[in-house]
């Protein structure tokens, strides 16, 4: 039971944490068009979450609510990849011309689309029929999400010497974190083995190609993966998500019980 | 004492909140009015799951039964998941004639037979939509993603319109 709580928790703190991360470009976008599909982007993410999260407080029945669940635990109580928690930059050395760049979060968001388009898949013959129900609304809108990064991937990929170099650096910046999708933990292990979840090993060989097609058409390198595993899925974050937290939570926690 | 027939009656004209020209029960966001064991149920799905309306259609079925005096609880489904495909010919044509180009083909078909892993050049990653003003096919897509969730934005070349897709899903 606890491992499938971990699991959903998981699944549903990867989508508010970058659904809150893209909401950041909210007024902020590069044109308008990509100010309005970014904030759909979150909007689906964070829609996703809620239901989630309200799967999980069904199944917890201890008084749990979406909004208690979202807003009322910590850090160290978030399961989501580190991958989605870090800024939309790259660190502010090299190519980073300031704190916000949005080759970054296009390359985040591909690689994270790509992933949860095969997770989604595969989930709508989960064992829980609320979560096969979530799944088969999430993969219609995570393969929108895959294709609005995956064109834009191409696009500065293949643009100017500029954009090409920018979405490189966030690449390369970006992929080793991507070694946590495969890495085995507990609660993927055993949600897999009671036909709640996917095992993620299982999807490593249609990413990879999924990444290399897209790379390959964008005329970027394939990065170097080497480098430090991330475990933010076992609880352990980088120094990004308190930060992303204080602000998402702030409000409802200087407000506990608000309604309107 | 209220019937099915009384409630869909009552409920056949709640317009979608953002395109007040077609109704709940026309985007098949209305899915079922039953008899349950508690009395009367009503049950609406959701389209996007992160659609900001979703929170008003729930709340304006809530008004209209409850200005009617009609005890019902209101449910909430997610299976089958909302599609576009539900959505009739007649109301295609009331969503061109208000301006937004309806969802073109069949997304069952479409999403089964599809892998994640192939895509298409970009050139035809979307097939034409006619252009609901003018009815011309050469237009282009300007943004995968709209005014608002459902939607996204394309150009009329010939009429040089702007006009909303309403996406398939």
């Amino acid at each position: 039971m606890s491992a499938s709580i971990d699991y959903l928790l998981h699944l549903a703190d990867n989508a508010v944490v970058l659904g809150q991360r893209n909401a950041e470009w909210c007024g902020h976008g590069p044109i308008i068009e990509e100010d309005l599909a970014l904030a759909n982007v979150s909007l689906d993410l964070i829609g996703q979450a809620r239901l989630l999260y309200q799967l999980v407080a069904d199944l917890k029945a201890d008084g749990s609510t979406e909004d208690s669940l979202a807003y009322f635990r910590n850090t160290e109580d978030f399961r989501n990849y580190a991958l989605v928690e870090l800024p939309n930059r790259v660190p502010l050395v090299g190519y980073a011309k300031g704190d916000m760049d949005y080759g970054t979060t296009i390359v985040r968001n591909f690689l994270f689309s790509a992933l949860m388009a095969l997770v989604w898949e595969k989930l709508q013959t989960s064992s829980n029929a609320q979560l096969a129900a979530i799944a088969a609304k999430s993969l219609k809108e995570v393969r929108y999400h895959l294709r609005h990064s995956r064109d834009w991937l191409v696009r500065l990929g293949d643009g100017t010497t500029e954009s090409h170099d920018r979405v490189q650096a966030a690449l390369d910046h970006l992929m080793p974190y991507t070694q946590e999708f495969w890495t085995a933990s507990a609660m993927e292990q055993e949600a897999a083995r009671t036909g709640l979840g996917v095992a993620p090993q299982d999807l490593r060989a249609d990413w990879n190609a999924i990444v290399s097609n897209a790379l390959s058409e964008a005329t970027l390198r394939e990065s170097s993966t080497e480098g430090y595993v991330t475990q933010g899925k076992n609880q352990l974050h980088t120094e990004h998500l308190s930060f992303l937290l204080a602000e998402m939570q702030s409000l409802a926690r200087a407000h506990p019980e608000a309604a309107w | 004492m209220a019937t099915t027939e009384s409630v869909w009656a009552l409920l056949e004209s709640i317009p979608d909140p953002e395109i007040p020209v077609v109704s709940l029960r026309e985007l098949g966001i209305l899915r079922e009015v039953r008899q349950g064991a508690q009395g009367l149920e009503v049950v609406i799905t959701p389209t996007y799951s992160g659609c900001p309306a979703m929170g008003q259609m729930e709340d304006d079925v809530k008004a209209a039964l409850q200005t009617a005096g009609i005890a019902a609880t209101v449910i909430t489904q997610l299976s089958p998941a909302w599609t576009t495909d539900w959505i009739t010919d007649a109301t295609r044509e009331k969503l061109r004639a208000y301006g937004i180009a309806p969802p073109q083909g069949n997304c069952a078909s479409h999403a089964s037979g599809e892998s994640v892993v192939q895509f298409m050049t970009r050139r035809d990653a979307t097939p034409a939509i006619p252009c609901p003003r003018c009815g011309s096919v050469h237009t282009v897509e300007t943004s995968r993603f709209g005014s608002t969730a459902c939607k996204s934005l394309h150009r009329c070349l010939d009429c040089s319109e702007p006009f909303d897709y309403f996406k398939p899903y």
